[in-house]
């Protein structure tokens, strides 16, 4: 560390020549850069492709992977009745939680935004959800307060439903964030007008919050996609009652991690990166549509 | 809405909302039966018996062993955290570097991986390195900058530093290494404590990671113990777990109360300069 150090006080002592408008050499960048190096080789690229590779094997994580070809992705799309119900599973809890959450989230952060000094202390106490719903604590609270309507297979996915929405505090903050860079001379200009409440929301907040609209909504539906805690917790790890609360990340532990069948759980990995990837490129194609950037961003 | 009713309107929003934790801080002094048989907000009768369980050995370790590792595996996180990706932010945010635009693009599309994909490549190679069943798996990766979240709010935040100072420091004889630590880091102190706030806080609560890489009873963390009560289906035993639930909830209720101004406006800020 020393030596590095000292190289520059040399470089200034000469004189000559002027300071590089950027530093020193590129290698100093790859100095500060290199755990990132290491990480992102070893801990997120290379396991990627190696994913790719287990995906075609049998592989039990004790023994060497034998290679099986397409064996795991054939099972998995046309044999197997979980991975289907996981799958269903899953798209129910993201298609209702992922708007409940957002609607919430948009209405509380309008209700709270306004000029007092009691903001402050109402964004912080609806936010606390938000950093205390993923522990196992609250996960079993919902165990005991929803007791009753855990047997039920609808009533189960519902009880997980507002687990998610009651964290709606996240999206919240950055809505109101949003709603705070919106010029007040809008809505007074569209109170002249004589503009109702609906009409001002649909004209002015939405088009204008639409940018942050849609990061939440971009974001909430990875996050949803991957919701295991609280299914894992309230279903005691079964995602009971007849596979209603088996949600993909559920089934991909029980696969992977309990059976040690790591070559089927890898291809299930595959497709959730896919279908996940996929979404994402669709929601950016909508957004041409819906979303609107003000000129100082273009 | 007039002003007159608008604190009252939510205030009766954020009843129910927190009714949840509320009811959990009574409920840990209810007996196993009561808790069950009664969704009612206060103890009938108050006992210490759940929290006094707590004194005996779970799963054959005293029970503040969990408290002991979850903070050991959570402070660790957040020391790595903060020190390797304050690095790689620096880097990204004000060095100049050919891979500079594909390498940080790489970083942001990360941000969006379920961390589900790379668990079972990584798992397998932490087993081959021998160290399943320890903390390793859990605290290198944070020491190895693979929180892409947080180099994106680091970033953020360097990117309002004014390049003068930097170049005022380099024409006082200061390296990159020496304005990192004496100019830059000081001046993003607010995002290395959120960074260090958040990363406590979300491992504190990760069960995922932990469930699949700890398995040692002396190992166990909080969620893992608490897991140790979820098939159970004795009432006598509904009264300790929420007497651990409560407690395992208290650091986060603590790190809330400290730097909520903090975590709210890290949130919010790096959600949307992006």
């Amino acid at each position: 560390m020393t030596t590095v150090l000292e190289r520059p006080r040399t470089r200034v002592k000469t004189r000559s020549k002027p300071v590089r408008r950027y530093g020193e050499r590129p290698s100093i960048a790859y100095l500060f850069l290199s755990p990132w190096v290491v990480g992102a080789v070893f801990l997120t690229a290379g396991p990627m492709v190696w994913l790719l590779y287990l995906s075609f094997t049998d592989y039990d994580l004790f023994t060497a992977p034998r290679w099986v070809g397409l064996d795991n992705y054939v099972r998995m799309l046309t044999v197997d009745p979980h991975f289907w119900n996981a799958v269903w599973a899953t798209t129910k809890f993201v298609v209702i939680s992922v708007p409940a959450q957002l609607i919430a989230a948009l209405g509380v952060a309008m209700l709270i935004n306004r000029r007092s000094r009691a903001q402050g202390f109402y964004r912080s106490a609806f936010y606390a959800p938000s950093l205390l719903g993923a522990s196992v604590s609250v996960a079993l609270v919902w165990r005991v307060i929803f007791h009753d309507w855990i047997g039920h297979p609808d009533r189960a996915l519902l009880a997980l439903v507002l687990l998610a929405v009651w964290q709606f505090g996240a999206p919240m903050v950055i809505f109101l964030a949003g709603l705070q860079q919106i010029p007040q001379e809008y809505y007074d200009a569209a109170a002249v007008d004589g503009a109702g409440p609906w009409r001002t929301f649909l004209r002015i907040t939405v088009p204008m919050l639409s940018p942050v609209i849609f990061f939440n909504l971009v974001l909430d539906t990875i996050r949803a996609f991957q919701v295991f805690t609280g299914a894992y917790v309230v279903s005691n790890g079964t995602g009971g009652p007849s596979d209603s609360t088996l949600f993909y990340t559920l089934y991909l532990y029980e696969k992977g991690f309990v059976e040690f069948k790591m070559g089927y759980a890898s291809a299930m990995s595959w497709f959730l990166l896919l279908v996940i990837a996929l979404i994402t490129a669709l929601l950016f194609r909508t957004a041409k549509g819906w979303v609107f950037y003000s000129g100082d961003e273009s | 809405m007039s002003r007159r009713l608008w604190h009252p309107a939510v205030i009766l929003l954020l009843i129910p909302l927190l009714y949840p934790i509320v009811w959990l801080a009574f409920a840990s002094f209810k007996s196993g039966s009561e808790i069950v048989q009664s969704l009612a907000l206060l103890p009938e009768e108050w006992i210490l018996d759940n929290y006094r369980a707590l004194g005996d050995d779970l799963a054959g370790v005293p029970a503040w062993t969990f408290f002991v590792n979850s903070t050991i595996v959570a402070a660790s996180c957040a020391i790595a955290n903060v020190a390797s990706c304050s690095l790689a932010a620096y880097a990204f945010a004000r060095l100049r570097f050919r891979l500079r635009t594909p390498l940080f693009a790489f970083t942001l599309a990360t941000i969006m991986l379920p961390v589900h994909i790379v668990t079972i490549p990584q798992y397998s190679l932490f087993q081959k390195l021998g160290m399943v069943d320890t903390f390793w798996p859990l605290i290198l990766p944070k020491l190895l900058a693979t929180d892409a979240f947080f180099i994106f709010l680091m970033v953020q935040f360097m990117r309002t530093i004014p390049r003068e100072l930097d170049e005022a420091a380099r024409l006082d004889g200061c390296g990159s290494i020496r304005i990192f630590s004496s100019v830059v880091l000081p001046l993003v102190r607010p995002a290395l404590v959120t960074t260090a706030i958040f990363t406590f806080i979300w491992t504190w609560n990760d069960f995922f990671t932990q469930l699949i890489y700890l398995s040692s009873p002396e190992n166990l963390t909080l969620p893992l113990a608490l897991r140790l009560f979820i098939d159970t289906t004795d009432y006598n035993a509904f009264g300790p777990m929420l007497a651990l639930s409560a407690l395992a909830i208290v650091p986060i209720l603590l790190f809330f109360a400290a730097f909520q101004r903090l975590l709210v406006e890290g949130f919010a800020t790096s959600g949307l300069k992006g």
